[in-house]
């Protein structure tokens, strides 16, 4: 696992049913894409996250496949439909299994 | 139609396109999550006059994509670090047991307005200190805990902390009275050139803010936005490290950071400022 | 304006440190598209890219997609090393077939996306994004 993961994403605490809202997410890694080299000139190997999904209620919002042309700290906006009050699931695969996870809850306004 | 003029227009045509295009700075008003209204482009405080017309914040340097990234905390790369300070400020280190938290309570309220004055003078130390000296002192002690290195990441992340929450009050470091003396040692290595290129901070930075050095847009160098989250770098910056970068590419020997010399110029500087919101941490490219 | 031959050069020189010099798209983008498309045609409307012009840096480009009805859409910076940015599969509960995202650019390039659209045709958009390279360090 990379140093210093930490997941943040802005979703509303409140939408009411079937509105659609903006998320953002942005999570720290450095997505080391592979294609650097080190002081000695040793290849870095490719160490990034490679995938993100959103998930609402277990019904998919969107998933991403990334590759190492995804910035250092990925970011993503896109939106999302509430169908009811539940909970969004957030999802960061890493080249090296490690899964990083949030939720939100949303309620009903 | 002359050769010369010839060869400018076919090697030289998207040169110039671009350094018309980007040769002023942009005018725009820079509000952070819709609510609060950053001065970044005002008077010329008292240690510009005569230099410089209006003191303009590097943010009015850049492209509108950065620009808008500093706009808003989530898009702002920078604000990772700050919440990676937030859970430092928590964490009891040292042997004295104490956090941050253990004196100063809640970074917000106890932090507000400290940006916007350092760097300033110790009475006990008989020194200028720079926030860093300042953290440090607390950490060595108070905390009885390690100092953190000058420009490293935990360093930079607590001061984009610091700095975030006087985000919109003034620039105001004193530079009179004890510090006077640290002020002109600044100043004269502003105006000092230095390198094989003989180049001062004053020869980019005052001469020639606006335009184009190959293919980058000379700001007026103001360090009212540090720490910096580069886009080149995709971390924050510390100004000594800033400064030394510089420095280098006068291709001169630099000082350290964290050195006398560093020092004085940071609070000569941050005086070019006085008057500019604190910004960090911004976003630049 | 008088400019001697040293200052054109100069210039000359400026022209090119600018932007880079334009990276040669490879055939590894077009085998990526070919790969989604299963090479079928594309048409030209219904697709939005938005990307800077000029961006600042190439490490942080930010770009958006934006296609109605699509299924998914793919990213590729036909310039790159590895040309694949991202694909974007939109499920049941997106709110609209759009995303945002934050790039690496290794130069001057044709940034490309294609739509997959729910009837099975494909729609493809192109930008061209100049990248600028700073001298100054720090």
């Amino acid at each position: 696992m990379a140093d210093n993961v930490k997941p943040r994403v802005k979703a509303p605490r409140k939408a009411s049913a079937g509105e659609t809202v903006t998320i953002k997410t942005l999570i720290s890694h450095p997505m080391e894409s592979g294609q650097r080299k080190d002081a000695d000139g040793n290849t870095i190997p490719r160490s990034i996250i490679n995938r993100f999904t959103c998930e609402f209620g277990g019904e998919m919002v969107i998933d991403v496949t990334m590759e190492p042309a995804i910035s250092t700290n990925p970011y993503f906006e896109f939106q999302a439909v509430i169908p009811d009050a539940g909970d969004m699931k957030f999802t960061w695969y890493d080249d090296d299994g490690s899964v990083y996870e949030e939720t939100k809850s949303i309620a009903l306004a | 139609m002359k050769r010369t003029a010839l060869i400018t227009a076919l090697f030289g045509a998207s040169a110039i396109t671009v350094g018309a295009a980007w040769a002023e700075p942009v005018e725009d008003t820079l509000i952070i999550n819709e609510e609060t209204e950053l001065t970044t482009w005002t008077d010329a405080p008292a240690a510009v006059e005569g230099a410089l017309p209006e003191v303009i914040s590097g943010w009015h340097f850049r492209g509108t994509e950065t620009r808008a990234m500093q706009a808003d905390d989530f898009d702002n790369p920078g604000m990772i670090f700050v919440e990676q300070a937030m859970d430092a400020w928590n964490t009891v280190e040292g042997e004295a047991g104490k956090s941050c938290a253990s004196c100063h309570g809640d970074a917000e309220d106890s932090m507000k307005g400290v940006r916007a004055v350092y760097p300033k003078w110790n009475e006990d130390a008989g020194e200028v200190r720079t926030l860093e000296m300042q953290v440090n002192a607390c950490r060595t002690e108070n905390m009885k805990a390690e100092p953190l290195k000058y420009t490293g990441t935990d360093m930079t992340s607590m001061l984009a902390l610091i700095s975030s929450v006087s985000r919109g009050m003034p620039v105001n470091v004193a530079t009179d009275g004890p510090v006077a003396e640290t002020w002109q040692q600044g100043k004269e290595l502003y105006y000092t050139r230095t390198g094989q290129l003989e180049l001062s901070c004053a020869n980019c930075h005052e001469d020639n803010y606006g335009r184009m050095i190959r293919a980058d847009h000379l700001s007026q160098g103001q360090i009212n936005g540090f720490p910096v989250y580069r886009l080149k770098n995709t971390k924050l910056n510390a100004v000594h490290a800033r400064f030394k970068g510089c420095v280098r590419d006068t291709r001169a020997e630099t000082f350290s950071p964290g050195s006398p010399e560093f020092v004085a110029l940071e609070l000569y500087v941050a005086s070019r400022g006085n008057g500019l919101s604190v910004e960090g941490p911004s976003v630049r490219n | 304006m008088t400019m001697t031959r040293r200052s054109v050069m100069v210039m000359g020189a400026g022209a090119f440190v600018a932007f880079g010099l334009p990276m040669r798209a490879s055939a590894a983008g077009e085998d990526a598209i070919a790969e989604f498309t299963g090479g079928a045609d594309m048409g030209g409307e219904g697709l939005t890219l938005t990307a800077p012009e000029i961006a600042e840096n190439g490490n942080t480009v930010p770009i958006e997609v934006d296609a109605p009805g699509a299924e998914a859409i793919l990213v590729v910076a036909m310039g790159n090393p590895t040309p694949g940015v991202a694909e974007f599969k939109f499920g049941p509960l997106a709110g609209s077939n759009s995303a945002s995202t934050r790039i690496r650019l290794a130069g001057t390039q044709d940034v490309v996306a294609i739509a997959k659209m729910k009837d099975g045709s494909f729609v493809k958009a192109s930008s061209n994004v100049k990248v600028t390279i700073g001298g100054c360090g720090g």
